[in-house]
């Protein structure tokens, strides 16, 4: 991640949730591809099960599937 | 009642018009009454000057359930409604006439008892923002998938989706312009959170993220009228009042705990609907400007949900403990009523597959 010039770079990490970037520019991904940010706080996934990675999708939230007998 | 025809009349002007126009700003048209109160606060409003008259303390008592009663709920709306945009041939004076806050207060008062009498609350209930914030995340989390969500991604057709559209563009075309009024009333981090929330919402600087006009640009795509009237004739009485408790939360200083809760609880339990309401818009190959308006929604709201419950309402208990009760009673308020709005309007959308084309 990266901060915009001077700007100050500020992470929260959320209990059981993701993490918020607030003045971060972009993320690269652990694939090494960028993602721009566009909004002013941004929620990074932790659990690695969100659908649009590196967000957040809530999916830390979602009903897991039941585990195979 | 006319308001049916007034919706499918509108649909079938605006797909004529290839649905371009732009979201309307300007006050709306007074909705149709359905009952006694709704019908003494439009014609009281109408009414010259010295001719008003508006519903009596007796008027109101004989309400026996006022979250379900269309009648209540609209007439509190319409009420509302002259604190936001206006109605259009309505006197602008008439937001702050003493008579008519007076009628007010009466349908607030009794809406207010019911929505305390109707949620359940957590014992003991939490005192701390730490315990606060758990309790927040715990009545938030679902063990089971939203039904509505989990119908518009899979079952829904074409006709139902836009029926559910039209359901919520109460909702969606005010969106979180009732918090505006809790920001004043509010300071320290709690203030910084809940701008920093409403920056998003109203589009981080850009207009055409407005998160309304993006709901609004989703409907003209799809040929629906883009101004508020023609939603709320049709509205259900759940609907009304879970846009009702909303602004009855953050327009009450009193209640700044409850607004605060109520938006935790909203923006805590949106993202997964959004996902799945998403993927039925993509199904039904509906216009990119739907998917759109829900995708944002996946993400904006995952952010969110962390900056109300920690920044907004974390912040406002470590300033204000006591207000810790109300911002709990705000959240169930949320959940409850929602619920109960969602659960109707899905059994509609089931027994009355072809409402909105028929």
């Amino acid at each position: 991640m990266t901060a915009a010039d001077g700007a100050r770079l500020e992470v929260t990490l959320c209990p059981g949730g993701p993490m918020l970037l607030r003045g971060a520019t972009e993320v690269r991904d652990e694939d090494g591809n960028l993602h721009p940010v566009e909004r002013p706080v941004v929620a990074l996934c932790r659990c690695h099960r969100s659908d649009r990675l590196p967000w957040c999708d809530s999916s830390h939230k979602a009903p897991r599937p039941a585990p195979d007998p | 009642m006319s308001s049916r025809h007034t919706l499918r009349r509108q649909l079938s002007r605006s797909a004529d018009s290839e649905g371009k126009q732009a979201p309307p700003n300007g006050p709306m048209t007074l909705p149709t009454p359905c009952g006694t109160l709704s019908e003494s606060v439009v014609s009281g409003l109408t009414a010259s000057a010295g001719r008003r008259s508006f519903p009596t303390d007796s008027d109101v008592r004989a309400v026996t359930d006022p979250v379900h009663d269309r009648d209540f709920q609209l007439a509190l709306w319409v009420l509302y409604e002259l604190h936001h945009r206006g109605l259009a041939g309505v006197d602008d004076t008439l937001e702050w006439d003493p008579d008519l806050l007076g009628a007010r207060r009466r349908l607030e008062t009794v809406f207010e008892t019911a929505v305390r009498d109707l949620v359940e609350l957590p014992d003991p209930m939490p005192t701390t923002s730490s315990e606060v914030a758990t309790e927040l995340r715990r009545m938030t989390i679902s063990g089971t998938e939203p039904e509505l969500p989990a119908f518009l991604a899979r079952e829904a057709s074409h006709d139902q989706f836009l029926d559910y559209l039209a359901e919520r563009a109460v909702y969606h075309l005010r969106e979180s312009d009732a918090q505006c009024f809790l920001l004043p009333r509010i300071g320290g981090g709690a203030k910084t959170a809940l701008a920093e929330i409403l920056y998003d919402e109203f589009g981080a600087g850009r207009p055409d993220r407005l998160h309304a006009d993006i709901f609004a640009r989703a409907l003209a795509d799809l040929g629906m009228p883009t101004g508020l009237a023609s939603y709320v004739d049709d509205a259900d009485a759940l609907t009304l009042a879970s846009v009702n408790v909303t602004t009855l939360f953050n327009l009450h200083r009193r209640l700044r705990g409850a607004a605060a809760g109520h938006l935790a609880a909203f923006e805590a339990t949106s993202s997964i609907p959004c996902r799945l309401i998403a993927d039925g818009a993509e199904r039904l190959a509906l216009p990119a400007s739907v998917v759109d308006y829900y995708v944002e929604h996946v993400e904006a709201d995952s952010v969110h949900e962390q900056v109300a419950i920690t920044g907004l309402c974390g912040n406002l208990v470590d300033a204000e403990p006591d207000l810790a009760a109300d911002v709990i009673l705000g959240a169930a308020a949320c959940l409850t009523i929602d619920t109960l709005a969602a659960d109707r309007l899905l059994a509609r959308l089931r027994e009355q597959p072809d409402r909105i084309a028929s």
